[in-house]
């Protein structure tokens, strides 16, 4: 039986951001991931590295990971691109929210600018008329998910992390079955974002579907990502279904257009409903997108914990087994951050943040 | 045969066709190809049945349309890259 | 607002008109549209500058004219919807249900990746025929026609006929096979005929067998071309490169719509019994997508689908001849079979993704699409991996990945709102 420092199941942005970290820190790791590097969770992420000011550790965990992304500006795979994110209030109500996001994202160390009407149409031009202003956080940017995820995997392998190959089928304490009755021994961290009940059912874990839609190249329609400040309503709100105003300009030129939440649903099938309801919303910020010629539309499913912060730690009840899951939307953000948390942990280090947030032991609370 | 002529422009210049001529069919007639790829390279039409996207261009003013799936209408304004 | 009609064809070359007439004639309410402003598909594909053949105009004739058949031009599908069909035409979004669905989505060449293939001057071997009945000009220039199969013949006819100058065709079949097709055209009277009309309007166009061409040279356009033929390379100077190596089934929709395929060769055609009915019930498939069988098998096949989906009997003399005429379809696969070489010519920098520029080398080491498109961006492009998947498939990579909608690239007004009325006074203030 072969033994590793470090185990890592699942190979989508957060597995990957583990085993860079722990192989650069001299861990000897392997990756168990059966499909393509980034195939999941990953591969449907819109790649918005964005800071959500709504709770204070989800907060900290952006703040966090957004720093470590600036390691990340050069590399070709990642396709940063620095557009900023800007935040568009439709009516005087939202309006009058900016100043309240704007002192928690100082508080936290993010810069960001309140605009006001002459100023967002000077940024946005293609914006309906009518708005009310918005929020600007310049430094916010896109990156590629799978392409980060496989240029973490090919540095993790260059220092001498094996990539596996095989399904992962049992934890247990200090080894990891694969379905093939291969066993590997050593600690085991399970990343397997929506599959996480498969290997770790203790853990309390939903699934959320979103749909994107993405255009052929039109360079110069949109500037920024832009977003709704009644996002978060969507994003943290419990409802079956909603859809929320969220449009990213592509390095490419293409337009990458979202996003729906979903409960309930697990079937990968596209629901022309609710792209419908989704572009509906689009067309209500951005109308000239409606003669815009759409390639794709896909859907994706977010793993959603039991309050909506990722789990990452030491599994409860286990001394062996650990876990960096259940990211909901903002995995690809936090993919970084989240893998430092986990990983010093595991060494006995103190995390740069506060880990208690994100303890699983949580659950049992 | 067909003598009914359409008359429209492309990149400003004018250009004669055949009525029910594609758009794909005005734009060789001046010589022209229609896009440049995403590293540059010129492209024309090579499908010609509308499979391939090879012959996108800009038709009044909307961006990406398959030359050889139009047929010129009076007074279109074509845009090819540039 | 949703349309309905009682059958719903989808295409309007020889299977999809033959099925719109047949469904027609027994009462029924049908609906038929095409992507294309014209009726009768690639084959009978409408020339701007001359008459078309006699059968095409009747046919469309008896379709199109009838009184209980709707035509909807420039109408194209874009995506399944619980019940019915979201699709748009050049203006708008539409809904349309039906009682019975019959696809008649018909062909595209088979395109294969050679060094120089994306060169302004190389097109498909069909696609320079239709591109020239859309008034591509054509007169005076210097033309090449290769690839496979009895197509070339009737691509350098058109292309004469617009006063293209053919310098030569160019069969990768060897000569031993063609003659072997060549001598089996009397069991099918139409073909042989065909064939003899096609060589006597090719008078003094060298016919050579055994001949691929290796690679296309030119700066922003195409100069000239190498062939590897039976007596060696050779260099030839050319404005127009017209290069097929026969047809694929559209199977994108009936793929969408749940229909099992089966697979010939490298790529899927859709399973069909003899009523033409697919695996999903209402849903019949008619001619090309069904195997490639020509327009004689496309026709015959189109009506007993349109018999079958009104609700009538077929008649069996139907079912005979639709035999027969698929027996060419397997002889034309036996004797046209693809020279490997043919899918060796791409070299490492060959881009095989035309639309986002990705090299045969960038895809070494993946063995799935998906895979392979989220790390090359190989198939992510307006094509939808039309193009560069099916010649992936061929070329023994990996097959094909499956159809999500939209079926093709669709106005975002389509798929996000389709009551019209909203649609008009919108979108202008960009």
């Amino acid at each position: 039986m072969k033994s590793y420092d470090l185990i890592i199941v699942g190979a989508g942005i957060v597995g990957a951001a583990c085993a860079d970290y722990a192989s650069h820190e001299g861990l000897n790791v392997a990756i168990v991931e059966p499909g393509p590097i980034g195939g999941g969770a990953t591969a449907a992420a819109m790649g918005h590295l964005v800071a959500m000011d709504d709770d204070p550790a989800e907060l900290a965990l952006a703040h966090y990971s957004l720093g470590l992304w600036e390691s990340f500006t050069e590399v070709p795979q990642a396709e940063y691109s620095r557009c900023g994110t800007l935040w568009v209030a439709s009516t005087e109500h939202d309006f009058a929210r900016i100043p309240d996001k704007l002192a928690r994202l100082t508080a936290a160390g993010i810069h960001a600018e309140q605009i006001d009407t002459e100023q967002l149409y000077r940024l946005e031009p293609a914006l309906v008329p009518g708005l009310a202003g918005g929020m600007r956080v310049p430094g916010e940017a896109v990156v590629y998910p799978p392409g980060v995820a496989r240029h973490l995997v090919d540095r993790a392998v260059a220092r001498g992390t094996e990539l596996h190959g095989g399904v992962a089928s049992r934890v247990e304490n200090g080894e990891l079955r694969l379905a093939d009755n291969t066993r590997l021994r050593g600690p085991v961290l399970v990343a397997t974002g929506c599959a996480l009940p498969q290997l770790l059912p203790q853990l309390p874990l939903r699934t959320r579907k979103g749909h994107l839609v993405i255009t052929d190249r039109y360079p110069d329609v949109v500037h920024h990502q832009l977003l709704e400040l009644g996002y978060a309503d969507s994003a943290h709100g419990d409802a079956d279904s909603s859809v929320a105003f969220n449009v990213q300009p592509r390095p490419t030129g293409q337009i990458l257009i979202g996003s729906s939440r979903e409960y309930g649903s697990s079937t990968p099938d596209v629901s022309m409903a609710m792209v419908r309801r989704m572009l509906e919303r689009t067309f209500q910020y951005l109308p000239s997108l409606r003669q815009l010629e759409a390639l794709r539309i896909w859907t994706g499913f977010r793993p959603v914990s039991m309050d909506g912060l990722p789990y990452l730690g030491r599994v409860p009840g286990q001394t062996d087994v650990w876990v960096a899951a259940g990211h909901e939307g903002l995995g690809v953000t936090t993919s970084l951050g989240s893998a430092r948390i986990v990983i010093d942990q595991l060494l006995g280090r103190p995390a740069a943040i506060d880990p208690r947030p994100y303890d699983p032991a949580r659950i049992a609370a | 045969m067909n003598t009914l002529r359409t008359r429209i422009e492309i990149n400003g210049r004018q250009v004669e066709v055949p009525a029910g001529a594609s758009v794909a069919a005005a734009i060789a007639q001046l010589g022209l190809s229609c896009r440049r790829s995403v590293t540059g390279q010129w492209r024309a039409p090579f499908c010609g049945m509308g499979v391939c996207f090879e012959c996108r261009v800009q038709i009044d003013g909307i961006a990406q349309q398959r030359a050889c799936m139009v047929p010129v209408s009076e007074g279109m304004q074509v845009l090819t890259d540039d | 607002m949703t349309e309905r009609y009682d059958v719903l064809v989808i295409g309007a070359g020889p299977a999809g008109l033959a099925a719109a007439h047949a469904a027609a004639t027994h009462g029924a309410r049908v609906g038929l549209l095409d992507a294309q402003a014209t009726a009768g598909g690639q084959v009978w594909r409408k020339d701007v500058r001359h008459v078309g053949p006699r059968q095409a105009r009747r046919r469309m004739a008896d379709a199109l004219n009838h009184p209980h058949v709707t035509w909807l031009a420039q109408t194209r599908v874009v995506a399944v919807e619980q019940d019915g069909l979201l699709l748009e035409d050049t203006r708008r979004a539409r809904r349309i249900e039906y009682g019975a669905l019959i696809l008649a989505t018909g062909a595209r060449e088979l395109l294969l990746p050679f060094p120089g293939w994306t060169l302004p001057g190389v097109t498909g071997a069909g696609g320079l025929q239709a591109l020239a009945k859309q008034g591509w000009p054509l007169a005076g220039r210097r033309v090449i026609v290769a690839g496979s199969g009895p197509l070339l013949l009737a691509v350098a006819a058109t292309a004469r006929r617009h006063g293209a100058i053919v310098l030569g065709i160019h069969e990768q079949a060897s000569a031993g096979a063609v003659n072997r097709f060549a001598c089996n055209l009397w069991r099918w009277p139409t073909k042989a005929l065909q064939a003899v009309l096609l060589r006597g309007q090719l008078a003094g166009v060298p016919y050579r067998c055994g001949s691929v061409v290796r690679r296309a040279t030119g700066e922003d356009t195409l100069r000239a071309i190498e062939l590897d033929g039976p007596h060696g390379t050779e260099r030839l100077e050319c404005d127009q490169l017209a290069i097929g190596y026969g047809l694929l089934p559209n199977v994108e929709l009936a793929q969408m719509l749940g229909c099992a395929l089966q697979l010939d060769g490298a790529h899927p055609y859709v399973d069909v019994d003899s009523q033409q009915r697919t695996s999903v019930t209402g849903v019949y498939a008619a001619g090309e997508l069904c195997g490639i069988g020509g327009r004689d098998s496309a026709g015959i096949e189109g009506a007993i689908a349109g018999h079958a989906a009104a609700g009538a009997v077929v008649d069996a003399s139907l079912l005979r001849q639709r035999q027969h005429a698929r027996s060419f379809a397997a002889a034309l696969r036996q004797h046209f079979a693809l020279d490997p070489r043919v899918r060796t010519l791409a070299e490492p920098n060959t881009l095989i993704c035309r639309c986002e520029d990705v090299p045969l080398q960038a895809l070494d080491g993946y063995t799935d699409a998906r895979g392979a498109k989220l790390a090359t961006r190989c198939g992510m492009g307006a094509c939808q991996g039309r193009i560069c998947g099916s010649a992936l498939a061929e070329l023994g990579r990996f097959p094909r990945s499956g159809q999500r909608p939209p079926l093709f690239p669709a106005r975002l007004s389509t798929l996000g709102d389709i009551d019209l009325s909203s649609c008009h006074h919108q979108g202008s203030s960009a």
